[in-house]
Protein backbone atom coordinates (compact mmCIF):
# COMPACT_ATOMS: atom_id res chain seq x y z
CA UNK A 1 0.00 0.00 0.00
CA UNK A 2 2.81 2.53 1.35
CA UNK A 3 4.78 2.15 -2.18
CA UNK A 4 1.21 3.26 -4.28
CA UNK A 5 1.01 5.67 -1.95
CA UNK A 6 4.51 7.06 -2.53
CA UNK A 7 4.43 6.16 -6.21
CA UNK A 8 0.86 8.06 -6.51
CA UNK A 9 1.97 11.30 -5.13
CA UNK A 10 5.07 11.49 -7.04
CA UNK A 11 3.55 11.08 -10.50
CA UNK A 12 0.51 14.13 -8.91
CA UNK A 13 3.36 16.26 -8.61
CA UNK A 14 5.22 15.39 -11.78
CA UNK A 15 1.61 15.92 -13.39
CA UNK A 16 0.55 18.98 -11.70
CA UNK A 17 4.38 21.00 -12.06
CA UNK A 18 3.82 20.10 -16.13
CA UNK A 19 0.34 21.27 -16.45
CA UNK A 20 1.04 24.25 -14.56
CA UNK A 21 4.75 25.12 -16.32
CA UNK A 22 6.64 24.71 -13.33
CA UNK A 23 10.03 23.34 -13.02
CA UNK A 24 9.81 20.67 -10.00
CA UNK A 25 13.02 20.24 -8.10
CA UNK A 26 14.51 17.04 -7.62
CA UNK A 27 12.25 14.96 -5.41
CA UNK A 28 14.13 13.81 -2.65
CA UNK A 29 12.23 12.92 1.12
CA UNK A 30 13.94 15.78 2.83
CA UNK A 31 12.89 18.46 0.22
CA UNK A 32 10.70 21.29 1.72
CA UNK A 33 7.72 21.33 -0.29
CA UNK A 34 7.91 25.33 -0.69
CA UNK A 35 11.07 25.01 -2.30
CA UNK A 36 9.86 22.67 -4.50
CA UNK A 37 9.12 24.74 -7.14
CA UNK A 38 5.02 23.91 -6.66
CA UNK A 39 3.14 27.37 -5.45
CA UNK A 40 0.40 26.77 -3.23
CA UNK A 41 -2.04 26.78 -6.28
CA UNK A 42 0.24 23.40 -7.13
CA UNK A 43 -0.39 21.99 -3.66
CA UNK A 44 -3.89 22.65 -3.85
CA UNK A 45 -4.42 20.79 -6.59
CA UNK A 46 -2.35 17.90 -5.91
CA UNK A 47 -4.29 17.37 -2.52
CA UNK A 48 -7.93 17.90 -4.74
CA UNK A 49 -6.22 15.15 -7.18
CA UNK A 50 -4.93 12.66 -4.46
CA UNK A 51 -8.52 12.82 -2.75
CA UNK A 52 -9.78 11.85 -6.29
CA UNK A 53 -7.22 8.97 -6.64
CA UNK A 54 -6.91 7.94 -2.85
CA UNK A 55 -10.47 8.37 -1.90
CA UNK A 56 -9.30 10.55 1.28
CA UNK A 57 -7.85 13.87 2.39
CA UNK A 58 -5.30 13.24 5.26
CA UNK A 59 -5.70 17.04 6.11
CA UNK A 60 -9.53 16.45 7.23
CA UNK A 61 -9.42 13.87 9.00
CA UNK A 62 -5.66 14.02 10.92
CA UNK A 63 -5.58 14.82 14.75
CA UNK A 64 -2.10 16.07 13.71
CA UNK A 65 -2.41 20.06 13.73
CA UNK A 66 1.13 19.78 12.00
CA UNK A 67 1.32 20.49 8.28
CA UNK A 68 3.90 18.54 6.58
CA UNK A 69 7.19 20.65 5.81
CA UNK A 70 8.97 18.13 3.60
CA UNK A 71 8.15 15.95 1.00
CA UNK A 72 8.87 12.90 3.32
CA UNK A 73 6.73 14.55 6.02
CA UNK A 74 3.91 15.12 3.05
CA UNK A 75 3.69 10.91 2.17
CA UNK A 76 4.14 10.01 5.56
CA UNK A 77 1.21 11.82 6.15
CA UNK A 78 -0.84 10.44 3.35
CA UNK A 79 0.97 6.88 4.42
CA UNK A 80 -0.62 7.16 8.03
CA UNK A 81 -3.84 8.14 6.87
CA UNK A 82 -3.98 5.05 4.63
CA UNK A 83 -3.48 3.05 7.50
CA UNK B 1 -9.68 54.80 15.56
CA UNK B 2 -6.78 55.59 18.05
CA UNK B 3 -5.68 59.00 19.79
CA UNK B 4 -8.75 61.79 19.09
CA UNK B 5 -9.78 61.01 15.20
CA UNK B 6 -6.64 62.97 13.49
CA UNK B 7 -8.12 64.47 10.41
CA UNK B 8 -5.17 62.67 7.97
CA UNK B 9 -2.47 60.40 8.39
CA UNK B 10 0.17 63.28 8.37
CA UNK B 11 -1.29 64.97 11.28
CA UNK B 12 -0.87 61.48 12.83
CA UNK B 13 2.44 61.04 12.34
CA UNK B 14 3.58 64.57 12.09
CA UNK B 15 1.70 65.27 15.76
CA UNK B 16 3.94 62.59 17.52
CA UNK B 17 7.32 64.66 18.49
CA UNK B 18 8.88 61.16 19.77
CA UNK B 19 8.83 59.38 16.82
CA UNK B 20 12.09 57.42 18.02
CA UNK B 21 13.44 55.04 15.80
CA UNK B 22 9.52 54.07 13.85
CA UNK B 23 10.12 52.39 10.70
CA UNK B 24 8.55 51.10 7.16
CA UNK B 25 11.13 48.35 6.13
CA UNK B 26 10.57 47.08 2.65
CA UNK B 27 12.68 43.95 0.98
CA UNK B 28 15.32 46.45 0.47
CA UNK B 29 15.14 49.37 2.09
CA UNK B 30 13.89 51.17 4.82
CA UNK B 31 12.50 54.25 5.49
CA UNK B 32 12.50 56.28 8.85
CA UNK B 33 9.17 58.01 10.04
CA UNK B 34 11.57 60.93 11.29
CA UNK B 35 13.15 61.00 8.08
CA UNK B 36 9.75 60.72 5.83
CA UNK B 37 8.31 63.99 7.99
CA UNK B 38 10.84 65.87 7.63
CA UNK B 39 11.23 65.40 3.70
CA UNK B 40 9.14 64.34 0.68
CA UNK B 41 9.29 61.67 -1.96
CA UNK B 42 6.94 64.06 -4.19
CA UNK B 43 9.82 66.58 -6.07
CA UNK B 44 8.18 69.19 -3.94
CA UNK B 45 4.74 68.78 -5.72
CA UNK B 46 2.12 67.59 -3.21
CA UNK B 47 0.47 71.27 -3.24
CA UNK B 48 -0.52 70.42 -6.55
CA UNK B 49 -2.53 67.53 -5.63
CA UNK B 50 -4.80 69.62 -3.29
CA UNK B 51 -8.47 68.95 -3.89
CA UNK B 52 -7.80 66.67 -6.82
CA UNK B 53 -8.86 62.99 -7.38
CA UNK B 54 -5.76 61.42 -7.47
CA UNK B 55 -5.16 57.99 -8.97
CA UNK B 56 -2.35 56.30 -6.59
CA UNK B 57 -0.83 54.16 -9.41
CA UNK B 58 2.27 51.82 -8.19
CA UNK B 59 4.70 49.19 -9.17
CA UNK B 60 6.48 49.08 -6.03
CA UNK B 61 4.63 48.29 -2.19
CA UNK B 62 6.97 51.33 -0.40
CA UNK B 63 6.29 54.10 -3.19
CA UNK B 64 2.53 53.40 -2.17
CA UNK B 65 2.65 53.44 1.03
CA UNK B 66 4.73 56.79 1.16
CA UNK B 67 2.51 58.30 -1.26
CA UNK B 68 -0.58 57.32 0.92
CA UNK B 69 0.78 59.20 3.97
CA UNK B 70 1.78 62.27 2.49
CA UNK B 71 -1.52 63.20 0.28
CA UNK B 72 -4.23 61.68 2.65
CA UNK B 73 -5.60 65.32 3.76
CA UNK B 74 -4.44 67.09 0.53
CA UNK B 75 -6.42 65.46 -1.73
CA UNK B 76 -9.95 64.97 -2.11
CA UNK B 77 -9.91 61.72 -2.97
CA UNK B 78 -7.73 58.68 -3.48
CA UNK B 79 -8.15 56.13 -5.49
CA UNK B 80 -5.55 53.22 -4.70
CA UNK B 81 -4.88 50.72 -7.17
CA UNK B 82 -4.75 47.28 -6.47
CA UNK B 83 -1.03 45.70 -7.42
CA UNK B 84 -2.56 43.54 -10.20
CA UNK B 85 -4.57 45.85 -11.93
CA UNK B 86 -5.17 44.99 -15.70
CA UNK B 87 -4.08 48.72 -17.61
CA UNK B 88 -6.53 48.14 -19.94
CA UNK B 89 -8.92 49.13 -16.97
CA UNK B 90 -7.03 52.31 -16.21
CA UNK B 91 -8.72 54.65 -18.91
CA UNK B 92 -12.53 53.40 -17.31
CA UNK B 93 -11.01 53.40 -13.65
CA UNK B 94 -9.92 57.14 -13.94
CA UNK B 95 -13.73 57.49 -16.03
CA UNK B 96 -15.26 56.40 -13.05
CA UNK B 97 -13.34 57.88 -10.17
CA UNK B 98 -13.07 61.41 -12.23
CA UNK B 99 -9.57 61.41 -11.42
CA UNK B 100 -7.39 64.21 -12.46
CA UNK B 101 -4.04 63.61 -11.16
CA UNK B 102 -1.98 60.78 -11.20
CA UNK B 103 0.90 59.91 -8.69
CA UNK B 104 2.97 56.60 -9.95
CA UNK B 105 6.41 55.10 -10.05
CA UNK B 106 5.25 53.60 -14.04
CA UNK B 107 6.84 54.59 -17.33
CA UNK B 108 5.47 57.35 -19.23
CA UNK B 109 4.68 54.26 -21.71
CA UNK B 110 3.12 52.25 -18.59
CA UNK B 111 0.96 54.68 -17.68
CA UNK B 112 -1.10 55.34 -20.82
CA UNK B 113 -2.79 58.44 -21.97
CA UNK B 114 -3.95 60.53 -19.05
CA UNK B 115 -5.12 63.36 -21.06
CA UNK B 116 -4.37 66.97 -19.53
CA UNK B 117 -4.59 65.47 -16.05
CA UNK B 118 -1.85 66.24 -13.51
CA UNK B 119 0.93 63.44 -13.45
CA UNK B 120 3.48 63.66 -10.88
CA UNK B 121 6.15 61.19 -10.52
CA UNK B 122 6.94 59.49 -7.09
CA UNK B 123 9.65 57.59 -5.69
CA UNK B 124 10.81 55.35 -2.67
CA UNK B 125 13.74 57.68 -1.57
CA UNK B 126 12.55 60.71 0.68
CA UNK B 127 14.27 63.98 -0.15
CA UNK B 128 15.10 66.48 2.89
CA UNK B 129 12.79 69.34 2.69
CA UNK B 130 9.19 69.23 3.89
CA UNK B 131 6.04 70.33 2.11
CA UNK B 132 4.37 73.24 2.62
CA UNK B 133 1.09 71.59 3.21
CA UNK B 134 -1.63 74.14 4.79
CA UNK B 135 -5.18 72.93 5.60
CA UNK B 136 -6.06 69.59 5.69
CA UNK B 137 -9.09 68.15 3.93
CA UNK B 138 -11.11 65.03 4.97
CA UNK B 139 -9.99 62.72 1.84
CA UNK B 140 -12.27 60.26 0.57
CA UNK B 141 -10.84 56.54 -0.28
CA UNK B 142 -11.27 54.98 -3.18
CA UNK B 143 -10.71 50.45 -2.66
CA UNK B 144 -11.43 47.94 -5.50
CA UNK B 145 -13.21 45.38 -4.20
CA UNK B 146 -11.38 41.94 -4.24
CA UNK B 147 -10.87 40.05 -7.53
CA UNK B 148 -13.96 39.51 -9.51
CA UNK B 149 -13.76 38.77 -12.87
CA UNK B 150 -14.42 41.97 -15.64
CA UNK B 151 -15.07 45.77 -14.81
CA UNK B 152 -13.36 46.79 -12.04
CA UNK B 153 -15.56 47.39 -9.28
CA UNK B 154 -15.10 50.39 -6.14
CA UNK B 155 -15.96 51.55 -3.22
CA UNK B 156 -15.91 54.64 -1.28
CA UNK B 157 -14.69 54.89 2.54
CA UNK B 158 -13.05 57.39 4.76
CA UNK B 159 -10.19 56.84 6.86
CA UNK B 160 -12.19 56.22 9.86
CA UNK B 161 -14.14 53.81 8.21
CA UNK B 162 -10.60 52.13 7.49
CA UNK B 163 -8.89 52.37 10.54
CA UNK B 164 -11.75 51.75 13.65
CA UNK B 165 -11.72 47.59 13.12
CA UNK B 166 -7.93 46.66 14.13
CA UNK B 167 -8.06 45.95 17.89
CA UNK B 168 -4.81 44.20 19.74
CA UNK B 169 -2.48 47.15 18.90
CA UNK B 170 -4.49 50.06 19.56
CA UNK B 171 -2.25 51.67 22.25
CA UNK B 172 0.43 53.77 20.57
CA UNK B 173 3.02 51.65 21.86
CA UNK B 174 6.15 52.19 19.83
CA UNK B 175 7.09 48.38 20.16
CA UNK B 176 4.79 47.19 18.10
CA UNK B 177 6.04 45.95 14.97
CA UNK B 178 3.22 45.31 12.65
CA UNK B 179 3.60 43.27 9.30
CA UNK B 180 0.96 41.71 6.93
CA UNK B 181 1.46 39.11 4.24
CA UNK B 182 -1.26 40.68 2.25
CA UNK B 183 -0.18 43.66 0.20
CA UNK B 184 -0.97 47.24 1.65
CA UNK B 185 -3.36 48.14 -1.39
CA UNK B 186 -5.73 45.70 -0.17
CA UNK B 187 -8.16 45.85 1.90
CA UNK B 188 -6.81 43.42 4.78
CA UNK B 189 -3.08 45.24 4.18
CA UNK B 190 -4.48 48.94 4.45
CA UNK B 191 -6.05 47.78 7.91
CA UNK B 192 -2.72 47.05 8.85
CA UNK B 193 -0.87 50.05 6.98
CA UNK B 194 -3.30 52.63 8.82
CA UNK B 195 -3.15 51.10 11.83
CA UNK B 196 0.88 51.01 11.63
CA UNK B 197 1.26 55.09 10.83
CA UNK B 198 -1.84 56.15 13.31
CA UNK B 199 -0.53 54.09 16.06
CA UNK B 200 2.90 53.98 17.39
CA UNK B 201 4.65 51.78 15.96
CA UNK B 202 6.92 50.38 12.41
CA UNK B 203 5.44 48.12 9.70
CA UNK B 204 6.69 45.42 7.84
CA UNK B 205 6.17 44.89 4.52
CA UNK B 206 5.75 41.63 2.48
CA UNK B 207 7.51 41.26 -0.92
CA UNK B 208 6.16 40.41 -4.17
CA UNK B 209 8.85 38.88 -5.60
CA UNK B 210 10.17 37.13 -1.96
CA UNK B 211 9.87 33.74 -0.77
CA UNK B 212 7.76 33.06 2.11
CA UNK B 213 11.03 31.48 4.43
CA UNK B 214 12.86 34.99 3.12
CA UNK B 215 9.74 37.07 4.20
CA UNK B 216 9.20 35.77 7.53
CA UNK B 217 13.61 35.46 7.89
CA UNK B 218 12.56 39.22 7.80
CA UNK B 219 10.23 39.74 10.09
CA UNK B 220 12.06 37.77 12.69
CA UNK B 221 14.91 39.93 12.15
CA UNK B 222 12.71 43.20 12.68
CA UNK B 223 10.62 41.27 15.63
CA UNK B 224 7.48 41.50 14.49
CA UNK B 225 5.05 41.56 17.06
CA UNK B 226 1.62 41.66 14.95
CA UNK B 227 0.88 40.21 11.60
CA UNK B 228 -1.84 39.52 9.48
CA UNK B 229 -2.67 37.45 6.52
CA UNK B 230 -5.44 35.22 5.15
CA UNK B 231 -5.87 31.58 6.07
CA UNK B 232 -3.82 30.59 2.78
CA UNK B 233 -0.82 32.83 3.69
CA UNK B 234 -1.08 31.00 7.14
CA UNK B 235 -0.80 27.62 5.51
CA UNK B 236 1.70 28.44 3.28
CA UNK B 237 3.76 30.04 5.82
CA UNK B 238 3.33 26.62 7.95
CA UNK B 239 4.27 24.74 5.51
CA UNK B 240 7.65 26.81 4.30
CA UNK B 241 9.32 25.51 7.63
CA UNK B 242 10.13 28.77 8.79
CA UNK B 243 6.88 30.21 10.81
CA UNK B 244 8.94 28.78 14.25
CA UNK B 245 11.19 31.74 13.16
CA UNK B 246 8.79 34.53 14.66
CA UNK B 247 7.16 35.40 17.92
CA UNK B 248 4.26 37.23 17.68
CA UNK B 249 2.27 38.27 19.75
CA UNK B 250 -0.74 38.31 17.62
CA UNK B 251 -1.74 36.67 14.98
CA UNK B 252 -4.51 37.66 12.89
CA UNK B 253 -6.54 35.82 10.03
CA UNK B 254 -9.05 36.61 7.88
CA UNK B 255 -10.67 37.35 4.31
CA UNK B 256 -11.09 33.74 3.87
CA UNK B 257 -12.75 30.60 6.46
CA UNK B 258 -10.49 30.28 9.16
CA UNK B 259 -11.69 25.97 9.50
CA UNK B 260 -10.24 24.13 12.79
CA UNK B 261 -6.72 22.70 11.78
CA UNK B 262 -5.27 26.13 10.89
CA UNK B 263 -6.37 27.76 14.20
CA UNK B 264 -5.23 24.55 15.83
CA UNK B 265 -1.83 24.53 13.73
CA UNK B 266 -1.21 27.98 14.41
CA UNK B 267 -2.10 27.84 17.59
CA UNK B 268 0.55 25.06 18.08
CA UNK B 269 3.33 27.17 16.25
CA UNK B 270 2.67 30.05 18.44
CA UNK B 271 1.52 28.96 22.02
CA UNK B 272 1.32 32.24 24.08
CA UNK B 273 0.14 34.81 21.00
CA UNK B 274 -3.33 35.95 21.22
CA UNK B 275 -4.61 34.29 17.69
CA UNK B 276 -8.20 36.01 16.00
CA UNK B 277 -10.09 34.93 13.24
CA UNK B 278 -12.01 37.64 11.35
CA UNK B 279 -14.66 38.45 9.12
CA UNK B 280 -13.74 41.21 7.07
CA UNK B 281 -14.50 42.37 2.93
CA UNK B 282 -13.75 45.78 1.48
CA UNK B 283 -17.45 46.63 1.58
CA UNK B 284 -18.38 45.11 4.44
CA UNK B 285 -15.61 46.59 6.42
CA UNK B 286 -14.20 44.69 9.50
CA UNK B 287 -17.75 42.78 10.95
CA UNK B 288 -16.25 40.71 13.88
CA UNK B 289 -13.47 38.70 15.10
CA UNK B 290 -12.88 35.67 17.14
CA UNK B 291 -10.18 34.82 19.52
CA UNK B 292 -11.64 31.87 21.14
CA UNK B 293 -10.12 29.41 18.81
CA UNK B 294 -12.84 27.86 17.57
CA UNK B 295 -14.23 27.77 13.79
CA UNK B 296 -17.30 29.77 13.38
CA UNK B 297 -18.49 32.80 15.33
CA UNK B 298 -20.62 32.23 18.51
CA UNK B 299 -24.36 32.96 18.16
CA UNK B 300 -24.20 35.35 20.82
CA UNK B 301 -21.73 37.31 18.91
CA UNK B 302 -24.61 38.77 16.98
CA UNK B 303 -27.07 39.60 19.98
CA UNK B 304 -24.98 42.43 21.09
CA UNK B 305 -23.52 45.18 18.87
CA UNK B 306 -19.99 45.19 19.25
CA UNK B 307 -18.19 48.66 18.21
CA UNK B 308 -21.17 49.93 17.03
CA UNK B 309 -21.25 46.72 14.55
CA UNK B 310 -24.67 44.76 13.95
CA UNK B 311 -24.60 41.16 12.59
CA UNK B 312 -27.84 39.61 11.12
CA UNK B 313 -28.84 36.85 8.93
CA UNK B 314 -31.49 37.23 6.31
CA UNK B 315 -32.09 34.67 2.86
CA UNK B 316 -28.78 32.81 5.01
CA UNK B 317 -26.63 35.38 4.21
CA UNK B 318 -24.49 37.55 6.48
CA UNK B 319 -25.51 41.75 6.59
CA UNK B 320 -23.20 44.07 8.39
CA UNK B 321 -24.22 47.36 9.12
CA UNK B 322 -21.23 49.69 10.90
CA UNK B 323 -19.38 52.45 10.98
CA UNK B 324 -16.74 50.40 8.84
CA UNK B 325 -18.56 49.65 6.34
CA UNK B 326 -17.89 51.53 2.57
CA UNK B 327 -20.45 54.05 1.77
CA UNK B 328 -21.80 53.76 -1.79
CA UNK B 329 -20.25 52.38 -5.14
CA UNK B 330 -18.41 54.06 -6.79
CA UNK B 331 -18.78 54.81 -10.70
CA UNK B 332 -21.15 52.48 -11.29
CA UNK B 333 -24.59 53.48 -11.17
CA UNK B 334 -27.41 51.40 -10.02
CA UNK B 335 -25.30 48.97 -7.45
CA UNK B 336 -26.76 49.64 -4.93
CA UNK B 337 -24.21 48.92 -1.41
CA UNK B 338 -26.29 49.28 1.60
CA UNK B 339 -30.12 48.55 1.89
CA UNK B 340 -32.84 51.25 3.19
CA UNK B 341 -31.93 50.17 6.75
CA UNK B 342 -28.12 50.72 6.29
CA UNK B 343 -26.92 46.69 5.86
CA UNK B 344 -24.59 45.67 3.26
CA UNK B 345 -25.20 41.87 2.17
CA UNK B 346 -21.77 40.26 2.07
CA UNK B 347 -23.03 37.35 0.17
CA UNK B 348 -21.55 34.63 2.25
CA UNK B 349 -24.14 32.44 3.37
CA UNK B 350 -23.94 31.15 7.27
CA UNK B 351 -25.30 27.82 8.91
CA UNK B 352 -25.90 27.60 12.14
CA UNK B 353 -25.21 24.05 14.24
CA UNK B 354 -23.87 23.77 18.03
CA UNK B 355 -24.41 27.63 19.43
CA UNK B 356 -22.01 28.97 16.25
CA UNK B 357 -23.02 30.09 12.78
CA UNK B 358 -20.38 28.82 10.14
CA UNK B 359 -20.05 30.08 6.52
CA UNK B 360 -20.75 27.38 3.94
CA UNK B 361 -20.15 29.34 0.92
CA UNK B 362 -20.84 32.23 -1.18
CA UNK B 363 -24.26 33.13 -2.71
CA UNK B 364 -24.29 32.48 -6.56
CA UNK B 365 -21.72 29.88 -5.92
CA UNK B 366 -18.74 32.36 -5.95
CA UNK B 367 -15.92 30.46 -5.39
CA UNK B 368 -13.29 31.62 -2.96
CA UNK B 369 -9.42 29.85 -4.31
CA UNK B 370 -6.99 31.52 -1.46
CA UNK B 371 -8.37 35.13 -1.67
CA UNK B 372 -9.52 35.03 -5.41
CA UNK B 373 -12.52 35.14 -6.70
CA UNK B 374 -13.83 32.56 -9.05
CA UNK B 375 -17.46 32.79 -11.03
CA UNK B 376 -18.15 29.81 -12.29
CA UNK B 377 -20.22 30.97 -15.28
CA UNK B 378 -17.33 32.09 -16.51
CA UNK B 379 -15.26 28.45 -16.20
CA UNK B 380 -18.03 26.15 -17.56
CA UNK B 381 -18.82 28.56 -20.41
CA UNK B 382 -14.88 27.44 -21.63
CA UNK B 383 -15.74 23.85 -20.77
CA UNK B 384 -18.56 24.23 -22.56
CA UNK B 385 -16.61 25.15 -26.01
CA UNK B 386 -15.38 21.58 -26.23
CA UNK B 387 -16.81 19.75 -29.23
CA UNK B 388 -18.28 16.65 -26.78
CA UNK B 389 -19.26 18.89 -23.82
CA UNK B 390 -23.08 18.89 -23.45
CA UNK B 391 -22.97 20.50 -20.25
CA UNK B 392 -21.40 21.43 -16.92
CA UNK B 393 -21.30 22.47 -13.14
CA UNK B 394 -18.10 23.84 -11.69
CA UNK B 395 -18.32 24.20 -8.09
CA UNK B 396 -16.32 24.64 -4.74
CA UNK B 397 -14.49 22.07 -2.96
CA UNK B 398 -12.75 22.39 0.53
CA UNK B 399 -9.39 21.76 0.10
CA UNK B 400 -6.94 22.31 2.85
CA UNK B 401 -3.55 24.86 1.49
CA UNK B 402 -6.21 27.47 -0.51
CA UNK B 403 -9.23 27.23 1.85
CA UNK B 404 -11.40 25.92 -1.80
CA UNK B 405 -10.29 24.81 -5.06
CA UNK B 406 -12.52 25.12 -8.02
CA UNK B 407 -14.06 21.25 -9.19
CA UNK B 408 -16.34 20.42 -12.79
CA UNK B 409 -18.70 17.65 -13.03
CA UNK B 410 -19.65 17.23 -16.88
CA UNK B 411 -21.93 15.56 -19.04
CA UNK B 412 -21.03 14.62 -22.24
CA UNK B 413 -22.93 14.33 -25.42
CA UNK B 414 -24.78 10.96 -26.21
CA UNK B 415 -22.51 9.57 -28.76
CA UNK B 416 -19.83 9.37 -25.86
CA UNK B 417 -19.42 7.46 -23.21
CA UNK B 418 -16.23 7.44 -21.37
CA UNK B 419 -17.27 5.36 -18.96
CA UNK B 420 -16.92 2.81 -21.04
CA UNK B 421 -13.37 4.01 -22.19
CA UNK B 422 -11.29 4.86 -19.66
CA UNK B 423 -8.34 6.33 -21.61
CA UNK B 424 -10.45 8.35 -23.98
CA UNK B 425 -11.66 9.97 -20.76
CA UNK B 426 -8.01 10.59 -19.94
CA UNK B 427 -8.09 12.28 -23.26
CA UNK B 428 -10.93 14.49 -22.90
CA UNK B 429 -9.94 15.26 -19.31
CA UNK B 430 -6.68 16.80 -20.61
CA UNK B 431 -8.15 18.40 -23.64
CA UNK B 432 -11.10 20.43 -21.69
CA UNK B 433 -8.02 21.44 -18.91
CA UNK B 434 -5.48 22.71 -21.83
CA UNK B 435 -8.32 25.13 -23.02
CA UNK B 436 -9.53 25.90 -19.77
CA UNK B 437 -5.19 26.81 -19.10
CA UNK B 438 -5.44 29.04 -22.32
CA UNK B 439 -8.49 31.22 -21.57
CA UNK B 440 -8.78 31.51 -18.10
CA UNK B 441 -6.15 32.25 -15.21
CA UNK B 442 -4.49 29.55 -13.27
CA UNK B 443 -6.62 29.59 -10.27
CA UNK B 444 -9.98 29.76 -12.23
CA UNK B 445 -8.72 26.13 -14.28
CA UNK B 446 -10.38 22.81 -12.76
CA UNK B 447 -8.23 20.97 -10.06
CA UNK B 448 -10.67 18.65 -10.78
CA UNK B 449 -12.92 16.92 -13.65
CA UNK B 450 -15.68 14.50 -13.21
CA UNK B 451 -17.54 12.82 -15.80
CA UNK B 452 -21.57 12.05 -14.63
CA UNK B 453 -24.42 10.71 -16.73
CA UNK B 454 -26.51 13.85 -15.78
CA UNK B 455 -26.89 17.08 -13.81
CA UNK B 456 -30.10 18.42 -12.15
CA UNK B 457 -31.58 21.24 -14.14
CA UNK B 458 -33.98 23.68 -12.44
CA UNK B 459 -37.50 24.51 -14.40
CA UNK B 460 -36.23 27.59 -15.77
CA UNK B 461 -33.93 25.35 -17.85
CA UNK B 462 -30.55 26.41 -15.39
CA UNK B 463 -28.07 24.11 -14.21
CA UNK B 464 -29.29 23.75 -10.60
CA UNK B 465 -26.43 25.10 -8.53
CA UNK B 466 -26.20 23.42 -4.44
CA UNK B 467 -26.67 26.77 -2.19
CA UNK B 468 -23.11 28.17 -1.77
Amino acid sequence: MSDSVRSTIVSQFDQVAREQKRKLAPLSDDLVLMDSGLDSLCFAIVVARLEDSLGFDPFGVSEDARFPVTLGDFIKFYEDAAK
Amino acid sequence: MPQNDPSSLWESLSGRPNQSDRCIWAPNSEIRLRELVAGSTLNGRLNELRGRSVLILMHDQLTAALALAQIDGIARRLVLCPPDLDGQHIPLVMAMAAVNAVVTDLSPAEVGAIGGNCLIRCSSAVSPGAEVRGKQESTEWILFTSGTSGAPKMVSHSLSSLAGAIKGGSSLDAAIVWSTFYDIRRYGGLQIFLRAMLGGGSLLLSGTEESTADYLGRAAAHSVTHITGTPSHWRRALMSGAAHRILPHYVRLSGEIADQAILDSLRETYPVARIAHAFASTEAGVAFEVEDGLAGIPVSQFAQANGGVELKIEDGSLRVRSPRTAVRYVGSPGATLVDAEGFVDTGDILEQSNGRYHFIGRRGGIINVGGLKVHPEEVEAVINRHPRVQMSLVRSRKNPITGAVVVAEIVLKPELNPSSAATESAGLTREILENCHRALAAHKVPASIRFVPSLDVTPSGKVARPNA
